[in-house]
């Protein structure tokens, strides 16, 4: 695959830093790798071209600051205004005189039943009382489909015409009021955008119903089209955002980027997932580096410095550079990944590591076990490995309630580490 | 001239097949033409000229547009670069995507029962063209019998028995949440059994990132092959043509885990041209077999790499 943006930025610019200012030649080589990290992002290519213009003006003259190569001091600035650009607008949901009407609609296969019945279980999450209105008649059997999901999160499911979508979704809303339901979601057909009979109808939907929310829902693998799709909604029924789905699989999204530039509509909410409460409120930043292609590793950098105590750091980085590790260490540096957050989550945001990662599980307990046979360890122990013989470790796999394999497990990865450290310490940390 | 189904089965052609000579290219520029951009004008051979680098740059653009993506469109604008001014732009084109895809395709059905095992992302179409693809067969003559693998998505056996009764296919359904290599392993028998022609299996859409799910792919295939000598005979990877440049890492993996022998380019009926099918020829030499042309039980047609290079640039 391509390398990423951030390689090849530093390629392109060389690693120079406090290089003073950003100039004309430095900025025009790095927007041009822009351009093309996000094209091949999907971003629609007259997005990425108006894009770049601004971020060039931007980047203009801007002062490297001494710490960033001036790659770095572009990344940097680029993340910036695109995460501005994909947070600007208001992400939440509006809600009025019972039943809120939230109107779904969408291409064929972006998942819009999906989304209907993961948006109705996160509502009444939120103390809601959601029902669903089954209004696509299209597709064979996608009624049972959302009648089926229905049950699995225990919300009604209304299909009350199997002939008019406007008239069931006309009855599903009266049916919501008359039950007391405060929500009524409605799940539509699929439809082409350049299908004029079908969006005359979805048109006919709105207008029957009068959603406070209409959603549009779109598919993060979208590529250039993505552009036309949007426009044509909201010419026939102003969407108010965006659902994002299947942000599960390893699209880089570029086709949020590219809705956002020209309806201005916010994506609200993203899916994560094919499990029902995999449903999350959008946080552009991410979606930022994920179409640069870098992982989340600013939103890491930012985590670790706010997790990490200056001095414990400095202590820390001290013993590492004299190829130092102990146990003592192993402890520290655990305890403070696990203030970081779940560490699923943390090492998807590294680069790279997301993509080799998929599909393991990083397994919480795990590290638990480990300060577990660390904490069963004396201090004399903890600070000199070496002495911990092998009646010692059976001690400390008794005294932690786990294994002398795990022991000796642990034993080998911290003799690997403090080796790795040494390297690291010797070569390029700080 | 476009490819008929009776030549993508490698039959006789039949009076069946007449009508669906004219009119496929005229009906896929039609619904392409629905698109807000006019491509062809960027490409017309007049408004071209080879020692323009800004013409070069829109060439570039139009492609990148169709969604052919940044490796493939700077290799096909070498490719026509390295041609000289011989012929005109919009031909050289043609010529070279036609290039790019190879021989016609041609669906290897020589098994007795043969088996076609449809896999893909969520919402791509699996099910759906499978519906028409078990139609058209029928209609060619070959007894046909579906088997709903996908145990998994609410209702999609339901949606996969509408299309089987509307193929006149025999099915062959599961208990959600059932063992799919154990429904894809009893519809083999059951086509074999019944003395079926075609055996299509549909699979329960999937990342391809999940790798517990590809790894259960996987198993499905190992499943047919060992109930059937040579099969499957074909595994169809279903790409909907709206996707981007990620459909190239679907491809990828998906080729990775099954062996795929040929891509179904779907919902090209859309304003999308599904340039992303050249990414995938020219990076993973995978083949089209089918595009998916709309909604109705006939829109599923043979592939024809000249039809879909002249509608890759018709406005």
């Amino acid at each position: 695959m391509f390398d990423t943006l951030s390689d090849r930025l530093q390629a392109a610019l060389g690693g120079l830093r406090g290089k003073g200012r950003l100039d004309e030649e430095t900025v025009s080589k790095a927007m041009r790798e822009i351009r093309l990290a996000l094209l091949e992002a999907d971003v629609n290519v007259e997005v990425a071209r108006e894009f770049t213009a601004t971020v060039k003006e931007r980047a203009l003259g801007e002062d490297v600051s001494r710490s960033l190569s001036p790659a770095q001091q572009v990344v940097k600035i680029v993340h910036e205004e695109l995460t501005r650009l994909l947070g600007a607008g208001d992400s939440r949901l509006v809600f009025g005189k019972p039943p809120t009407v939230i109107l779904l609609a969408g291409l064929q296969g972006s998942g819009k039943t999906t989304a209907a019945a993961k948006l109705a279980l996160h509502l009444r999450r939120e103390g809601k009382r959601p029902a669903l209105v089954a209004c696509d008649l299209q597709r064979p059997a996608a009624v049972e489909q959302l009648e089926q999901l229905g049950r699995q999160i225990q919300v009604p499911v209304y299909a009350l015409d199997r002939v008019d979508p406007v008239a069931a979704a006309r009855a599903g809303v009266d049916a919501a009021r008359r039950e007391g339901y405060d929500v009524a979601i409605l799940d539509t057909a699929g439809r082409l955008h350049v299908d004029e009979a079908l969006m005359d109808e979805l048109e006919r939907v709105a207008a029957a119903t009068k959603p406070l929310n209409v959603l549009l829902v779109l598919d993060a693998m979208t590529g250039q089209e993505a552009v036309n799709v949007a426009l044509a909604f909201q010419e026939r029924v102003a969407f108010d955002g965006v659902v994002l789905t299947k942000l599960d699989g390893d699209a880089r999204g570029g086709a949020a980027l590219s809705v956002k530039a020209v309806t201005g509509k916010p994506v609200k909410l993203a899916s994560t997932g094919e499990k029902l409460d995999q449903l999350e409120v959008f946080h552009p930043d991410r979606m930022a580096s994920r179409i640069l292609g870098m992982g989340d590793v600013l939103t890491l950098i930012e985590k670790a410095e706010a997790a990490v105590e200056a001095d414990e750091q400095a202590e820390l980085e001290r013993r590492l550079r004299a190829g130092e590790f102990t146990f003592d260490d192993f402890l520290a540096s655990s305890k403070m990944l696990r203030r970081m957050g779940p560490l699923q989550g943390i090492v998807k945001m590294i680069p790279g590591l997301g993509r080799q990662l998929q599909g393991m599980d990083v397994d919480e307990r795990q590290l638990a076990r480990v300060e577990a046979i660390i904490l069963s360890m004396t201090p004399q122990e903890r600070r000199m490995p070496h002495i911990i013989t092998m009646q010692r470790r059976r001690r400390i796999a008794a005294g932690s309630g786990t294994s002398l394999d795990e022991v000796n497990k642990l034993m080998a990865a911290r003799k690997q580490m403090a080796k790795m450290m040494k390297q690291l310490g010797k070569g390029r940390l700080g | 001239m476009s490819v008929s189904w009776a030549e993508l089965l490698g039959d006789e052609p039949t009076a069946a097949d007449e009508p669906e000579r004219v009119g496929v290219f005229a009906r896929l520029r039609d619904s392409l033409a629905k698109s807000r951009r006019a491509l062809a004008a960027e490409l017309q051979a007049a408004a071209f000229d080879p020692g323009d680098a800004e013409a070069w740059e829109r060439l570039e653009e139009a492609l990148i547009r169709a969604d052919v993506g940044v490796p493939a469109t700077a290799e096909l604008v070498r490719r026509i670069e390295a041609r000289g001014g011989a012929s005109s732009l919009e031909d050289a084109l043609v010529e070279e995507v036609r290039g790019l895809f190879g021989e016609p395709p041609r669906l290897r059905l020589d098994g007795k029962p043969s088996v076609i095992l449809v896999v893909g992302v969520n919402g791509t179409g699996k099910t759906t063209t499978i519906g028409k693809l078990a139609l058209k067969l029928n209609q060619h003559g070959r007894s046909v019998l579906v088997g709903a693998a996908d145990t998994f998505r609410a209702a999609a056996e339901e949606q996969l028995e509408e299309w089987a009764r509307r193929a006149g296919a025999d099915f062959v359904g599961s208990p959600r949440g059932a063992d799919p290599a154990a429904v894809a392993f009893d519809a083999v028998e059951a086509g074999r059994a019944r003395g079926k022609d075609v055996v299509i299996v549909d699979t329960a859409g999937r990342l391809h990132t999940q790798a517990n799910l590809m790894a259960e792919l996987a198993k499905i295939r190992r499943v047919i092959a060992g109930r059937c000598e040579g099969a499957p005979h074909e595994t169809l990877l279903v790409i909907d043509a709206t996707t981007g440049q990620n459909g190239l890492q679907q491809a990828r993996l998906f080729a990775d885990a099954v062996e795929v022998s040929g891509v179904v380019l779907t919902k090209l009926d859309g304003s999308a041209r599904g340039g992303v099918a050249i990414a995938i020829a020219y990076e993973l030499g995978l083949p089209v077999t089918l595009v998916g042309l709309g909604e109705g039980i006939d829109d599923l047609r043979p592939f024809d790499a000249g039809d879909f290079a002249r509608a890759l640039v018709a406005g």
